[in-house]
């Protein structure tokens, strides 16, 4: 079994309450389905039956963990997720493939690069964004456990980030320190903030990269200590609105805060594509990236 | 089913369709759904399901999908001992929980609804539960008739055939209005056994009005062994209010007091009342 589904089944081993749902999305439950048996329910393609039936199993104590590509879970079954699970509070774990740029090639339809903001919409609905998959699967049991629904914008890559801290809700993990530029930011992107620092310290310019790990809880704290840098910079694979730049737009007024801030994300759906391409089309090299700092740095 | 306990029904029911009437005005109710389905309700809590009370861990679960039906729930609820009658009189008080849709801070309610389309689904989950632990549990589903253009109910009802809910039954209000018209004239349902069938449910169709007749139809659950059975529940929307009944302008009504009391009056068989109130058609 991948690293992935050996964790649920290990925790399905160890809590009879856990079951498994998807809606025909097996990419990363290929073996898990004849290791827990009746315990993995799949639906077929039918994402509002499957949240609905996830509230329904967890009103009667499970803890469904539901998969779906983001997009569908997000989108087509988000008013069963806020109505059900949401208003319901429900300790249903969503789990959401392909978020952001991981969509790589298929196309808008299936780029869920408005995720965040309607999660965030929801009250106590949690949003879990690991860098990697190994912060996925360190951070996996605590989501699980925690009696709110949570979003997880899953990610299958390992090793893409040093971490230097150990998992817990709502705290962030600081990967470097700097005095320059703060860079704050969440899943995939991580990875890309981590090495357009790389680039900017041996440019002299020293960066703080904070990684989020938890959008919802949010390390509020962390958020406000990067802003007392110079330049605090978000970086995001969704809209530029009603994501992390507009999250942090807020806590600012609410805390009658002034930074500099360069909000970086996607002003629309970004040009499909293989990973790579799509990254440098939409300016988000970390080659790029780091020019765009640096620019901001010097004007 | 005895004489003596169909009349014993009848006078449940008709203490219902009083707090039906009761909740009709400061503010008002869906008053033609609600008086559809009293018959129904009061049958299910009555006589079909098991349940001891709100807190009976191994009670049957009914799902109120028709969430605009609450006053006929919590009218039910109140008969059978499980809700205060005074909770009644803070219907539309924010400071309770007694509005027009159903929710769980009311004992006795398994889920929220109002949102149609959307408790088969979550039925379907706990019909899957209760087969995940060989429970003999029976699950519940009342859905309006209207509510079946809701493309979810027939994604649940694939999902539950395929899954072979059998301990998964959904009741019908066929009372052949939806909000503003009757079904048949803007979407319309019917054959609906036929449609039942093709996505792997067995239906029946009863008088939803006949206690004898409900007796017999959900006597016979399941009707399949391999997938969730329906039943398909006639009904007359505003039931025991002439002044009401079938009136498509009579969904949502939100009445003087002087009114209530006619209609109190209409339903012991007195005249039919006067009622000069606008009525909302759209809420």
């Amino acid at each position: 079994m991948q690293p992935y589904e050996q964790l649920l089944a290990d925790l399905m081993a160890e809590d009879e309450r856990i079951v498994v749902m998807t809606a025909e999305n097996r990419a990363a439950l290929r073996t898990l389905p004849e290791v827990v048996g009746d315990r993995f329910i799949d639906v077929g393609i039918a994402e509002q039956t499957m949240i609905g039936a996830a509230a329904g199993l967890a009103l009667r104590g499970r803890i469904p963990i539901v998969h779906a590509l983001s997009t569908f879970l997000v989108y087509r079954a988000f008013e069963f997720v806020r109505t059900d699970v949401g208003i319901g509070r429900l300790p249903v774990k969503l789990v959401g493939a392909v978020p952001g740029f991981l969509s790589d090639g298929n196309g808008p339809t299936h780029q869920a690069v408005e995720d965040i903001a309607l999660m965030w919409g929801i009250p106590d609905m949690g949003i879990f964004a690991p860098a990697d998959e190994d912060e996925l699967l360190e951070g996996l049991p605590a989501v699980i456990a925690a009696p709110e629904p949570y979003y997880i914008r899953f990610i299958g890559f390992p090793g893409r980030v040093a971490h230097t801290e150990p998992f817990a809700l709502g705290t962030s993990e600081t990967l470097s320190e700097g005095d320059d530029v703060a860079i704050v930011s969440y899943g995939f992107c991580v990875g890309l903030a981590v090495e357009a620092a790389r680039l900017l310290s041996e440019a002299g310019i020293g960066c703080r990269v904070v990684n989020l790990r938890t959008i919802a809880p949010l390390d509020r704290e962390a958020l406000l200590d990067a802003c007392e840098l110079p330049l605090v910079v978000t970086i995001e694979d969704h809209f530029l609105h009603n994501g992390l730049a507009s999250i942090l737009a807020g806590i600012l007024m609410e805390e009658q805060v002034v930074a500099n801030v360069l909000p970086i994300g996607l002003p629309t759906w970004f040009r499909p594509g293989t990973l790579d391409r799509v990254l440098e089309h939409a300016g988000f090299t970390p080659a790029q990236l780091a020019d765009r700092i640096r620019q901001r740095l010097e004007s | 089913m005895t004489d003596d306990r169909i009349e014993s029904l009848r006078a449940t029911a008709l203490a219902v369709r009083e707090h039906i009437v009761r909740m009709s005005t400061d503010g008002g109710c869906f008053i033609g759904a609600s008086l559809s389905c009293a018959d129904l309700v009061v049958f299910l809590y009555e006589e079909f399901l098991s349940i001891e009370g709100p807190d009976d861990p191994d009670r049957d679960l009914l799902f109120l999908s028709k969430g605009h039906d609450v006053p006929a729930l919590y009218g039910t609820f109140v008969e059978l001992g499980w809700m205060a009658p005074e909770r009644l009189g803070s219907h539309l008080d924010p400071a309770d929980h007694v509005y027009w849709h159903p929710n769980r801070s009311v004992p006795g309610v398994e889920f929220h609804s109002g949102s149609l389309g959307h408790l088969l689904p979550v039925a379907v989950g706990v019909a899957m539960d209760a087969k995940l632990r060989g429970e003999s549990r029976r699950v519940v589903v009342i859905t309006g008739d209207g509510e079946l253009d809701e493309g979810t109910n027939w994604e649940a009802l694939l999902v539950a055939s395929a899954h072979g809910l059998d301990n998964l039954t959904v009741v019908v209000d066929r009372n052949a209005f939806q909000a503003n018209m009757r079904t048949e004239e803007l979407v319309p349902l019917e054959p609906l056994e036929d449609k039942f069938a093709a996505f792997g449910a067995t239906a029946r169709r009863v008088d939803g009005h006949d206690f004898a007749a409900l007796a017999e139809v959900f006597d016979a659950l399941p009707y399949r062994d391999d997938g969730p059975s329906v039943v398909i529940a006639e009904t007359v929307r505003g039931k025991g209010l002439p002044s009401i009944a079938e009136r498509a302008d009579r969904w949502f009504v939100n009445f003087t007091h002087d009114e209530v009391e006619a209609l109190l009056g209409e339903l012991h068989g007195e005249g039919p009342a006067d009622l000069t109130s606008d009525t909302l058609v759209v809420r």
